[in-house]
């Protein structure tokens, strides 16, 4: 839903550095391309999801909510989204815009500004 | 995932579920039993000695009234047994039962063998030994009947034409309701009872009164007072004779003199049995693994139980046990409260009908020419009962505040009636559609039937599917007032209400046990031991929180359980920016720290310096990235003005300058500041001190306050609120030191660590348990408990550190990070 001023190339491979830049089970906004993404890392795991870095409600930083179970809750009032399909849990938020990031042997973060899943559906 | 069997269930085997009794409860529980995928684990069989499926047995005074047909009233026709698989035998009575061979015998000789028996027998009428009840061999005269089965009610109707005057032995509600049901066919009724007043088990003495006239008006003749002593008639009723020597003429009698549970059954193969069959809060007979007992002939706790919703609520406690769902279900009691009709008349009644002493307060209202009595009992400030005769309007707010105990309002009138103005006292029901519940998600009544009717009939499932109730929470009761004109029978009651965070199935007192049990130290050990490894991001802080309140120093943090605020020490705003608040102690300050805030603020260009009510300063809009600088170069410890702690103690100017003062309470509120700072709290703590009680610093509606009195002596309060909910505390204890005001707020701040809820602020907190309770426990050391307290808040008082020294050393390289940029851009795909 989110317009992008950029169009979206799933050919270039940001490299984001090492996972350990986010702290385990938090998310850290990063600046890509003039573009706000929130990136989180799973505890236990390393497993990474990127996501639009602003809430749809009322742009909240994502990245300063908490995470569990692969779902993220909004630090401002607490709305709750899958990370893997952007989906609103129990909120009538639009779904957020996920990006494919993935986690290289060295541990390093990659990140492609193209969707990590199409998600359909409407709220 | 819920497959953990108990040893019960062990094997691959499927089970024979034996159900003796298919009434509504019988019929409940196995109906939830299948919705739990109950038929994936048991072969069900079911008694019934009724010929039929089951039924509504409330509704037969409705087909004696001639308003409901038989079929409205079948709940399971015969053909839903078969479709789910359930072998009935309808009109098999069950003979005996061989617990050691594990058999059941019908009266037909049909045996069916079980690994699991529930009884459901329910209860049967009571029929008094009068004389003259049977005639030449019969079991009943004719004209005389009971009122309990479909049968009895059509063999009533049959002998309706027959009979011109009939008497009800009874005025309980159901000799009522059978009272009406003749009323309607055009007899003359004649209510006979035993006692003084009408309903005794359910009204007061003025109430049961009311009902009489109103009775009467309707043309019902009521006779108090009235022992039956026979039955008169050769071959039929001819009449009834009375112990006071008089007798009534009559065709026709209906024995309605209570009910018994059906216990013979258990007796006779051994169970125990007291006055109904002995159940524990497994509902199992106790001495046998395979045996449970449900419904009217249970006896739990030493109740008996028979209305409907209790008996319910064991039915699915006991589908939740055997399905595997909830393997260690409990059923731990019921308040009992119901809503119904009498003849037409609303009638709501819930707990305790008289005072149990003289600190109960009474409020009635009594309007007889309506037929209207409205009565409360008040304790400790909640509902201990209520009687709502003639007009339950009120019926769905009292109700609730019954089964929740919340505290009710300082204007009782506002619980009995309507009132004209006051947007309180609006009922639900008369509220348009569009009117706006929820203000801080803007939800409004329509959206919140909307979902239910989809589907959401609980309170948690429908804010969250809303958002109502999930801001500041102000108005969940006015939700779950919408749920329960919404739902109606389809209300549910969600467990986890009980539960102290939502992703662990436990409460607070058995999650405390099991981590203390267990060594549990951080929250994603909480997790792996307790909730099969599912880190709900909404229980995470709370249970932070708890862990650190209950192991201190061992606490093993873990950041990511913390809530932003917690994470960076500062209070996020709605931008994404946040507060610095640094602490000053009681509000007393310096010109050289203000100097400080002053150059700070100018250095930082903060856009917004606020002067907080909690006297302080904020700097208002900071970066994270500014965080750490700043308050190095503030040199002033953390105010902790943005987490679930001790916040602040205001103070007012108190002896020292003002000529009004008569405590020290501008040195008490420094020393209090000092002492607490930065304590770790189950939701935030805001304290004031007050000089006298003119309470300039508002000290009697804090969570904690103290209040200077005449004589050298303090007022400590607890419980106060000024904020969305606004409450006066109480005083806890009066006492003559500043050191004596120290320890006893330390003691209750202590108590209220270990017994709160996540989220519960004082002034839930305090009501919950009882000022009395807490002065008998941290006054008088009821539980002798006072020492512990004391230790512990000292340990966790000395457990202070302040959170801002992580500017010299953050936990995270990117703590304080905004937005970071990548290291490199490759065209790999």
């Amino acid at each position: 839903m989110t317009a992008a001023s950029i169009p979206l190339d799933d050919t270039v491979a940001y490299d984001l550095g090492l996972v350990d830049r986010i702290p385990p089970g938090e998310g850290q906004t990063f600046l890509v391309a003039g573009r706000e993404i929130a990136v989180f890392r799973a505890r236990g795991t390393d497993a990474v999801h990127a996501t639009q870095a602003r809430c749809p409600h009322k742009a909240g930083l994502l990245a300063d909510g908490i995470v569990g179970d692969g779902k993220v809750i909004c630090p401002l009032h607490a709305n709750k989204f899958d990370l893997a399909t952007g989906t609103p849990l129990g909120n009538a938020c639009h779904a957020l815009t996920t990006y494919r990031a993935e986690v290289t042997g060295e541990r390093r973060v990659l990140l492609w500004l193209a969707p990590a899943h199409r998600w359909s559906g409407e709220a | 995932m819920m497959q953990a069997d108990s040893e019960m269930f062990a094997g691959p085997d499927r089970q024979r579920l034996v159900v003796i009794g298919n009434g509504m409860v019988g019929a409940r529980f196995v109906e939830e039993l299948i919705a739990r995928g109950g038929n994936d684990r048991y072969d069900i069989v079911m008694f019934g000695d009724e010929p039929t499926g089951n039924y509504n047995r409330i509704l037969l005074s409705g087909i004696l009234a001639g308003s409901h047909d038989v079929e409205d009233t079948y709940i399971n026709p015969l053909e839903w047994y078969d479709d789910n698989g359930i072998t009935l035998h309808a009109g098999v009575r069950v003979t005996a039962v061989d617990r050691d061979a594990k058999l059941v015998r019908g009266h037909t000789g049909l045996l069916e063998p079980y690994d699991v028996l529930v009884f459901a027998t329910g209860s049967s009428p009571f029929v008094p030994p009068l004389k003259g009840l049977s005639s030449h061999g019969t079991e009943m005269k004719e004209g005389l009947f009971a009122f309990r089965t479909l049968e009895d009610c059509d063999r009533m109707i049959g002998f309706v034409p027959k009979a011109k005057r009939a008497a009800v032995i009874g005025g309980g509600l159901l000799g009522l309701e059978a009272a009406r049901g003749l009323l309607e066919r055009g007899l003359e009724v004649h209510v006979v009872h035993l006692r003084s007043h009408l309903m005794e088990m359910q009204l007061d003495s003025p109430a049961g009164h009311l009902l009489k006239a109103t009775l009467e008006g309707m043309g019902v003749n009521v006779h108090l007072d009235k022992q039956t002593s026979e039955v008169l008639g050769e071959h039929r009723v001819e009449g009834l004779a009375f112990s006071d020597g008089t007798t009534l003429a009559c065709e026709m009698v209906v024995v309605s003199a209570g009910i018994r549970p059906n216990v013979a059954l258990a007796i006779d193969c051994g169970l125990m049995v007291e006055r109904g069959i002995v159940v524990t809060d497994e509902l199992r007979c106790p001495g046998d693994a395979s045996v449970f007992a449900i419904g009217e002939c249970a006896q739990h706790r030493g109740q008996l139980y028979g209305l409907v919703a209790p008996l319910w609520e064991q039915a699915k406690v006991l589908a939740d046990r055997l399905a595997g769902h909830i393997p260690d279900a409990m059923y731990t009691g019921s308040r009992v409260s119901t809503k119904l009709k009498v003849m037409g008349i609303d009638l709501a009644v819930m707990g305790d009908q008289e005072p149990a002493d003289e600190n109960d307060e009474v409020v009635t209202y009594s309007e007889p020419a309506r037929g209207i009595y409205k009565k409360l009992i008040v304790r400790d400030g909640r509902l201990g009962g209520a009687i709502l005769l003639g007009d339950a309007s009120a019926a769905p707010v009292l109700l609730q505040a019954f089964d929740r105990g919340t505290e009710l309002p300082d204007n009782r009138a506002e619980l009995l009636f309507q009132l004209a103005s006051g947007e309180s006292a609006t009922s639900i029901a008369d509220m348009p559609s569009s009117a706006q519940i929820c203000n801080c998600n803007g939800v409004t009544k329509g959206a919140l039937v909307a979902a239910v009717d989809a589907g959401h009939c609980t309170l948690k499932s429908l804010c969250d599917a809303t958002r109502a109730g999930t801001g500041c929470g102000a108005c969940k009761a006015q939700v779950q007032q919408v749920l329960e004109l919404a739902a109606g029978d389809r209300l549910q009651t969600d467990p986890s209400v009980h539960y102290y965070v939502p992703g662990v199935a436990l409460s607070k007192a058995d999650l405390v046990a099991a981590v203390r049990e267990r060594g549990l130290r951080s929250v994603s050990s909480v997790f792996r031991a307790l909730a099969d490894g599912r880190e709900d991001a909404g229980s995470k802080a709370g249970l932070a929180s708890l862990l650190r309140t209950i192991w201190g120093k061992e606490y093993e943090d873990e950041r990511d359980a913390r809530f932003i605020n917690d994470r960076v020490h500062a209070n996020v705003q709605k931008d994404g920016t946040f507060s610095v608040i640094p602490r000053i102690f009681g509000g007393v300050t310096t010109a050289a720290e203000l100097r400080r805030i002053a150059d700070v603020a100018q250095k930082y260009a903060v856009p917004m310096v606020k002067i907080t009510g909690g006297q302080r300063i904020d700097l208002v809009g900071v970066k994270k990235e500014q965080l750490p600088d700043m308050w190095r170069e503030l040199g002033m410890p953390s105010g902790h003005a943005y987490t679930k702690s001790f916040r602040t103690c205001k103070t007012c100017l108190g002896s020292e300058f003002c000529r009004y003062g008569v405590g020290d309470s501008t040195t008490l509120g420094v020393q209090i500041e000092r002492r607490y700072q930065g304590l770790e709290t189950p939701a935030k703590l805001k304290l004031a001190t007050a000089g006298c009680p003119r309470n300039c610093s508002e000290a009697t509606t804090k969570d904690v306050g103290a209040v200077a009195i005449e004589g050298g002596k303090w007022e400590v309060y607890v419980g106060g609120a000024a904020g969305a909910h606004v409450r006066k505390g109480d005083v806890l204890v009066v006492v003559d030191s500043h050191e004596a005001v120290l320890t006893y707020m330390g003691r209750f701040m202590q108590y209220y660590r270990e017994h709160a809820k996540y989220l519960e602020r004082t002034y839930d907190f305090v009501p919950r348990i009882g000022i009395e309770t807490l002065r008998s426990i941290l006054v008088d050391d009821a539980e002798g408990i006072c020492a512990r307290l004391d230790a512990e808040m000292d340990a966790a008082v000395g457990a202070y550190f302040d959170p801002w020294q992580e500017a010299i050393a953050p936990v995270h390289p990117s703590q304080f990070a905004d937005a970071l940029e990548p290291v490199g851009v490759g065209a790999a795909s």
